[in-house]
């Protein structure tokens, strides 16, 4: 277990690029500026949204409240959020 | 024995393509079993079986495009058919008369009983006209004596876009379209069903407007409470809340829940609520979510998510593009404030909620911020007055209020 040790920025952005491409798999994510609106540009609707945070959640294990929810407005905030919130998660 | 033809999926549905059996012969078929996947400009749709019976031939392969109405297989009942040596199996090709829709589909108004006498007059005898393809030839002006095509097949409305086509070739070519014999892209198909049917609806159907403005206070707050304690996947969002205020809205009020048929209308009975969704790259569906008065908050959630999932997903059933009673478009995450929508024919009524913003509010004689919705509806004059549809947005308006009740 390396519960300690935090989320690196790099592993949180991919960790985000990788649950936005499950919920819109030809989303454009290099078009997609770190203080964009995610939810604008990727068109993503409430529903979408819930996808998201569900998916990020398990992706991560970090739980992840309706409060926290403006946290993950832009990639900026979001990869803030997880490496704040975050530790490495599983095994291995 | 039945017949299991082609359905009509929605008012313009003109033809099919079989993509796939999901039986074959010998299966023993129920009510509602799922027994084909048919593409349609809209989406690839799972198609139910409307009668009981045991599959006895499948009669068109896959791959196959057919017109609404066609026969697609025989089901027998079962035990050994001695009454179809009486009565002859349906041949493959089309029938000799314009397909017609199957009864299990919703009504449509028939609209071109005038045409048709006049086209039957026009052509006697043997040339075959799908409705859809006699309407467009209306719309486009093109002589359907033009038309023609190959093996005898019946006019198909996308021959009547090529007979428009060489009649008056693109007015601006530009070099990107090479020209009228291109092949349709799935986005242009469904730009062409919306635009069919949304001009259809303003046609015919003389539109009233009401608005107003809903506080959301009470909703939001029993929603976030609701919320916090749970796991995102039984989250609840404001969405879901505003459907079912409106499908017990609507089962209240069956005179906005329902069809407008001939001249008159015709109440929906249960409550199968269009859900509008838009889709990725373009084009919208309003699937139903079937009887929704009927389900907990949390069943029409589950349903909702469902539904989105697979409307993007391009796997809908053939019901649930036919059998909606009544239409909900939800343009709350479009940041505009309210939305004037279109009835989807042969409904009488549409829903919209806006964006959900923080407004200054009074309350008791003091001003607060709180969040709230413009609510509006779109109603069928022939069917209702403003009356009646005001009367509805003020009970799903009252009902937002007590959420716990929903």
């Amino acid at each position: 277990m390396t519960h300690d040790a935090t989320m690196s920025p790099a592993a949180a952005r991919a960790a985000i690029a990788a649950v936005i491409r499950r919920i819109v798999p030809d989303a454009d994510l290099d078009g997609l500026a770190d203080d964009d609106p995610i939810r604008a540009e990727l068109e993503l609707d409430s529903l979408d949204f819930l996808s998201f945070v569900e998916l990020l959640s398990d992706a991560t294990g970090i739980r992840i409240d309706e409060s926290d929810y403006p946290d993950l407005s832009t990639m900026a905030r979001a990869i803030s959020f997880l490496t704040a919130r975050g530790t490495v998660h599983g095994d291995g | 024995m039945a017949d299991f033809t082609m359905p009509s999926l929605g008012a313009d549905m003109d033809e099919g393509t079989l993509q796939e059996w999901l039986v074959k012969p010998g299966d023993t078929v129920h009510k509602g079993d799922i027994v084909a996947v048919v593409d349609t400009a809209k989406a690839n749709i799972e198609v139910e079986s409307f009668v009981e019976g045991v599959v006895q031939q499948l009669l068109v392969e896959p791959g196959t495009t057919v017109p609404v109405g066609q026969v697609l297989a025989v089901l027998g009942n079962g035990v050994a058919t001695a009454s179809s040596a009486e009565e002859p199996a349906e041949p493959p090709a089309p029938a000799e008369a314009p397909p017609t829709p199957p009864p299990t589909s919703p009504p449509v108004a028939s609209e071109s009983a005038p045409e048709e006498a006049r086209v039957a007059a026009e052509r006697p005898g043997s040339v075959r006209v799908t409705p859809l393809a006699r309407r467009l030839a209306a719309e486009l002006g093109v002589d359907l004596g033009t038309v023609t095509t190959t093996d005898d097949a019946p006019i198909r409305a996308k021959d009547v876009r090529a007979a428009a086509a060489v009649l008056r070739p693109a007015p601006e070519p530009t070099s990107e379209e090479p020209g009228p014999a291109q092949q349709p892209s799935k986005a242009e198909a469904m730009r062409t069903v919306i635009a069919n049917l949304m001009s259809r609806s303003k046609r015919e159907v003389p539109h009233y407007y009401l608005s107003t403005t809903v506080d959301l206070a009470p909703a939001m707050a029993w929603l976030h409470e609701r919320n916090r304690a749970l796991d995102v996947s039984h989250r609840l969002v404001p969405a879901a809340l505003m459907l079912k205020a409106t499908a017990l809205a609507a089962q209240a009020t069956p005179a906005l829940n329902g069809f407008w048929v001939d001249g008159g209308f015709t109440p929906g009975g249960a409550v199968h609520l269009g859900i509008a969704i838009s889709l990725r790259g373009g084009g919208l569906v309003a699937p139903a979510l079937h009887d929704a008065a009927d389900l907990s908050v949390e069943e029409l959630m589950a349903g909702m998510r469902d539904l989105v999932t697979r409307a993007r997903a391009g796997r809908l059933r053939g019901s649930e593009l036919s059998d909606s009673t009544i239409t909900v478009t939800n343009l709350g995450e479009q940041g505009v404030e309210a939305v004037h929508g279109v009835i989807y024919p042969p409904q009488v009524a549409l829903v919209g909620f806006g964006r959900v913003v923080e407004r200054p509010w009074a309350v008791d004689g003091l001003i607060g911020v709180r969040p709230v919705t413009t609510l509006t509806l779109a109603g069928d004059h022939r069917a209702t007055d403003g009356f009646t549809g005001a009367r509805f947005l003020t009970d799903i308006e009252q009902r937002l209020q007590h959420p716990e009740e929903l």
